[in-house]
């Protein structure tokens, strides 16, 4: 009984892990193809990006104001206290502005995305657009993907700036340290490859904040019960899948641009 | 109600007519490897009008979803509009759905439009001038008596009118077909007669073929013995003893289609179950 139990567990996350691939890769080659519903993409951007902009900004404010007060005693040991600066800029820009940002994303728009297209599956509006003759992968799926995708860009770079300013804000009110200092180490010993790490990872991440959050809502079933399932669903596996995928990244990345 | 009066259907012509907007052969359906129905066979001829009865959860729907191509058979042929889309792909099937109406069980409107536009969606698609949706939007709500709701959110409307809603949007681009699943499920009975009114009107003004799901035999034998009378711009009764000869009834029961032809042949089938249906 047990062994059926896993069998059928693993059949079903085998087949999940392909109905999403095929899904992902749909929405993604639906970005290159005609039609590309463009005022939905600015819809969704305004929605993701706009809509996004007060939790991204206050996550990275203080999350770089942590790090520089985690950071600065440890330094302080080792004389080193005036390199905060430089340890609060790579590391939000490195690491934790898009890695942040990207789950402040997916708790926010992941949720939404499949709670709205669970919502119109269950009410058989997705029925009905496809009876229309609309293509709901490409009226409802790619303006999403496509949306997340250049404004977590963005989110993740007012969320690193945003960081570091956090980080003086301690720095100079908490540690009574020089600001300017500060800021000469975080920008003097950044380099390209910092920066393309930043700049690589919210682009993946928001693929998978939008890809997952739609595939999450379109397989909806079971009525509203269903539709909570996969919002959990939705920001559960988003949310693990970005760490895993900045664990990948980060490793790939750094074997071809060492710092 | 009496069937005493009603005679045997009359042949239809035995011209060169053209082929069925649609065409099922031997179609079986189901979810997950558990069939629902098996074995179905029928046409909707141009210009017919045909009723699908049966008991709750025996695929009705299902089979109104197959015929458009929402959900594939599990073996069979279906045919649309000439064209056999059993194993057509998503993308091409879309131009064919778009020759076709759906008016959804509960209307299935979008809820973050408006009336005009959830009417004018296929218009939007197909990028009409706003100035010929609107035009159009008009006459299409004013078809169905909510043209005072043009600029209302389907949040605000009844059931009813939703409903009456979601049949303007069926039929704003004329469709060569129309498909009603239960479009008075639920519904009280004078906003159900509405309904049916405006499935009548849309069969005697426009003849649009169409296939209407229902388990409300008052609803099927209303369209039989009724037809939409332009003059007055009202539905009214036959005279006794005659019905609309376009529309034909077709039974699904323990996932077989076991019922196919007129009324006078539905009143008068020996099978057990359709004794008891019509009881």
């Amino acid at each position: 009984m047990a062994i059926q139990t896993i069998e059928r567990t693993a059949k079903q996350i085998v087949l999940t892990v392909q109905d999403y691939s095929l899904f992902a890769s749909r929405a993604f080659t639906n970005l290159f193809r005609p039609p590309i519903y463009w005022t939905d993409f600015l819809t969704q951007s305004d929605i993701i990006g706009f809509g996004s902009l007060p939790i991204c900004i206050l996550s990275g404010f203080f999350t770089g104001g942590v790090l520089a007060l985690q950071s600065s005693s440890t330094l302080a040991e080792f004389g080193a206290a005036a390199v905060t600066g430089q340890f609060v800029s790579i590391t939000m820009i490195r690491e934790l502005g898009a890695v942040l940002t990207g789950i402040m994303v997916a708790g926010r728009n992941a949720s939404s995305m499949a709670s709205e297209l669970g919502s119109m599956v269950v009410t058989e509006q997705i029925d009905a657009m496809r009876a229309l003759g609309v293509d709901p992968m490409r009226k409802l799926v790619t303006p999403r993907v496509f949306a997340t995708i250049v404004m977590l860009l963005f989110l993740t770079i007012v969320a690193d700036a945003f960081g570091i300013l956090g980080g003086a804000a301690v720095t100079v009110v908490l540690n009574h340290q020089n600001g300017t200092q500060y800021f000469h180490m975080a920008y003097e010993h950044l380099v390209y490859a910092d920066i393309v790490q930043g700049l690589v990872k919210p682009l993946f991440f928001g693929y998978i904040v939008a890809s997952v959050g739609c595939f999450y809502g379109m397989r909806t079933t079971g009525g509203t019960e269903g539709v909570g399932r996969s919002t959990i669903s939705a920001v559960v596996n988003s949310s693990v899948l970005i760490i895993f995928v900045d664990f990948l990244i980060t490793h790939v990345l750094l074997s071809l641009l060492p710092s | 109600m009496s069937h005493a009066a009603i005679p045997a259907p009359q042949p239809p012509p035995a011209s060169a007519e053209p082929g069925p907007v649609v065409a099922l052969r031997n179609v079986s359906a189901g979810f997950d490897g558990r069939p629902i129905f098996e074995d179905v066979t029928f046409t909707v001829a141009p210009g017919e009008t045909r009723i699908l009865l049966g008991p709750a959860g025996v695929g009705k729907s299902v089979l109104l979803k197959l015929i458009i191509g929402l959900l594939p058979p599990l073996s069979g042929n279906i045919e649309l509009f000439g064209e056999d889309i059993s194993a057509m792909p998503e993308e091409k099937l879309f131009a064919l759905r778009a020759r076709a109406g759906m008016v959804f069980q509960e209307g299935a409107l979008f809820d973050s439009l408006s009336v005009r536009d959830n009417v004018a969606y296929q218009l939007v698609q197909e990028r009409v001038p706003d100035e010929e949706i609107d035009a159009r939007v008009h006459d299409a709500l004013r078809f169905v008596g909510l043209e005072q709701t043009f600029s209302f959110n389907p949040s605000s409307l009844s059931g009813g009118m939703r409903r009456r809603v979601a049949i303007a949007r069926a039929l704003i681009n004329q469709p060569e077909l129309i498909l009603y699943d239960s479009p008075t499920g639920g519904l009280d009975p004078v906003t159900s007669e509405t309904i049916i009114e405006l499935i009548v009107k849309q069969r005697d003004v426009r003849r649009t073929p169409s296939l209407l799901v229902t388990h409300r035999l008052q609803d099927a034998f209303t369209l039989c013995t009724h037809t939409f009378d332009s003059e007055q711009g009202r539905m009214v009764a036959l005279p006794e003893g005659q019905i609309n000869h376009s529309t034909t009834f077709l039974m699904l029961n323990e996932g077989r289609l076991i019922f196919d032809g007129s009324l006078h042949e539905l009143l008068h089938s020996q099978n057990a179950f359709v004794r008891e249906f019509l009881e």
